[in-house]
């Protein structure tokens, strides 16, 4: 019997959790951070295509999944650029696109490790409206776990999924306990295109009344089954002073920051959406408007592109006070989150 | 997913090539007894409007993106036969790093290239097939270069397997000859790809005779047979 602790980083996580998910085909083309997850699924026998760029990994992604393959790609960075092309065919055509986005460093070529750069293109690239999931893991064990989500939510719900993360946590080596997380059942893919019977599928209307309705239906949908799919970690937000917001990896620095702020008196809770698209916007209503609440820190690596979500989907009425430590491109450690903090207070005069 | 353009008339012009190659198309799958397992993707110019023109599945892509959807819709159901409809543009301007790899790959699909000299749907600008000397809205002094040969192109990296040819819209016999034998091509494992010379009075700007004398002209410097 395999134990069930195992020694894996977060590209074995992933091509472990892509298989469990019955994923059957990868599309891919080289790219650091994302490379080890297409030399991991080749490696443990499964089928895949290397392609001649990302636009046609997006694109064979979308042939795949017409034909009823439960199948993914993934990229970073550029390529995610690249990729936006067959994103926004699968929003169009309601397709259940998986990718991993293993953020780097950018604009340009950048770097290839620790970033949140790519939330925005994650979310609302392409020429649509931003309908797909967006999940952001913290640790390796949620890295897991969100994949399978990804899938089963991508192929029920037939909107794309993005397991966005980056090459920090793609490349962390760490211990993960799959009896913890325990059973999760698969969606089984099916036939998009029929086999018995003829369809014309268009993405492309003569009419702006066609595609308006077409757009009214993704949207109806997505907002239906948002309240499932929205998901978040609240800690230690009861009756909070300071609220800290942040995603991924960050989210995991902010959760320890929580701790090291509380024993130094500061009343600090955190809000870690772990969905992007779509996010728990109740939840996090509910714990920014308490009273007690006089700050909402973003804490990202980079120039605000959570705060604009968050600032986007928090309720009008609520005045708590932003504040925003941005780092883009650069690692966030626990250490720092408590200074930043423990300095807004003295510089507000508050204690 | 709808079906509400079934019954619609053709959007093509008056005069179009396309409506030629679809028919040449359905029939000979018809004939092959191969319509149930057709699968027409569609490029994005006036490809597109061939969406609901023959019974069996069509769907569209993107424009140039033809060519890598059939691939991936190929790896998951190896059982049907993959065709990919595009004009030249789609075929070896952008999206011809995906036309080359597949073809360099031997990928086992059919791409149907309808070659009219122009960007028809957008109006009539310079395609990479353009010949030289040819008035185009973007080159109103006529082309400077010499056109790409598609299938002569695809012949230094294709396999040997590989059917590669070119015929015209006013040969229907031989564009079906060539369809039976690109498809069969493609049901033994290996890359396909037929250039169909067309017509665009629209943007020729020619009438009855002048088109067909046109199209003729464009077989001197486009080589008609297998390649």
């Amino acid at each position: 019997m395999v134990n069930s602790r195992q020694f894996l980083t977060g590209s074995e996580v992933f091509v472990r959790a892509a298989i469990d998910s019955g994923a059957g085909f990868m599309f891919g083309y080289p790219i650091t951070p994302a490379s080890e997850i297409l030399s991991g699924w080749i490696n443990s026998g499964k089928k895949y295509l290397q392609t001649e760029d990302e636009i046609a990994a997006g694109f064979a992604l979308c042939g795949a999944v017409l034909g009823g393959e439960k199948a993914f790609t993934a990229t970073s960075g550029p390529g995610n650029i690249l990729m936006q092309d067959g994103l926004s065919m699968a929003e169009g055509m309601r397709l259940p696109f998986v990718m991993v986005a293993a953020q780097r460093g950018g604009p340009s070529s950048g770097t290839v490790i620790y970033s949140q750069q790519e939330v925005i293109l994650s979310c609302f690239g392409g020429n649509g409206e931003g309908m797909r999931f967006v999940y952001s893991p913290s640790n390796l064990s949620e890295l897991y776990k969100f994949t399978r989500k990804a899938f089963n939510d991508a192929w029920h719900y037939r909107f794309p999924a993005i397991i966005l993360t980056d090459g920090y946590l793609l490349k962390t080596k760490g211990v993960i306990d799959f009896a913890k997380i325990g059973e999760i059942k698969n969606i089984s893919p099916r036939a998009l295109v029929p086999k018995d019977s003829v369809v014309h599928w268009p993405n492309i209307y003569t009419f702006e009344e066609e595609l308006y309705q077409e757009i009214k239906l993704a949207k109806d949908d997505f907002e239906k089954v948002a309240e499932d799919i929205a998901d978040c970690e609240s800690y230690q937000t009861d009756k909070a002073d300071i609220l800290l917001v942040a995603h991924g990896i960050v989210g995991a620095a902010a959760k320890e920051a929580v701790d090291e702020l509380r024993k130094k008196g500061i009343n600090a809770g955190l809000f870690r959406p772990i969905t992007l698209r779509p996010l728990a916007r109740k939840k996090l209503d509910k714990i920014a408007g308490q009273e007690s609440v006089k700050k909402i820190v973003v804490v990202e690596s980079s120039l605000g592109q959570l705060a604009r979500i968050i600032r986007d989907q928090i309720a009008p009425e609520i005045c708590a006070e932003f504040a925003y430590m941005q780092y883009p491109g650069l690692g966030i450690e626990t250490e720092a989150i408590v200074d930043f903090v423990a300095g807004l207070r003295v510089v507000s005069g508050e204690i | 997913m709808n079906d509400n353009n079934q019954n619609s008339p053709s959007k093509f012009c008056a005069g179009c090539g396309h409506p030629i190659v679809l028919l040449a198309l359905g029939k000979t799958l018809e004939e092959m007894g191969l319509s149930k397992q057709a699968v027409l993707g569609l490029d994005i110019g006036c490809s597109l409007l061939a969406i609901n023109f023959l019974p069996i599945n069509t769907f569209h892509t993107h424009h140039g993106r033809v060519s890598p959807t059939m691939v991936g819709f190929k790896k998951a159901r190896q059982d049907s036969i993959c065709l990919g409809y595009t004009g030249d543009g789609g075929a070896y301007a952008i999206g011809l790093q995906s036309l080359l790899h597949s073809a360099k790959r031997d990928e086992p699909i059919t791409v149907l290239v309808v070659n009219n000299t122009v960007y028809a749907m957008t109006g009539g600008q310079t395609a990479p097939t353009t010949l030289k000397g040819q008035k185009t809205i973007t080159d109103p002094d006529g082309c400077k270069n010499a056109p790409i040969l598609g299938p002569e192109l695809m012949r230094q990296v294709a396999d040997p397997k590989a059917f590669l040819a070119r015929t015209a819209v006013n040969d229907i016999k031989q564009a079906r000859e060539f369809i039976k034998k690109a498809i069969e091509t493609q049901q033994a494992g290996h890359f396909s790809l037929i250039e169909f010379l067309s017509f665009c009075p629209t943007n020729w700007r020619t009438k009855g005779q002048e088109t067909l004398e046109y199209l003729e002209n464009l077989k001197k410097v486009f080589k008609i047979g297998v390649i």
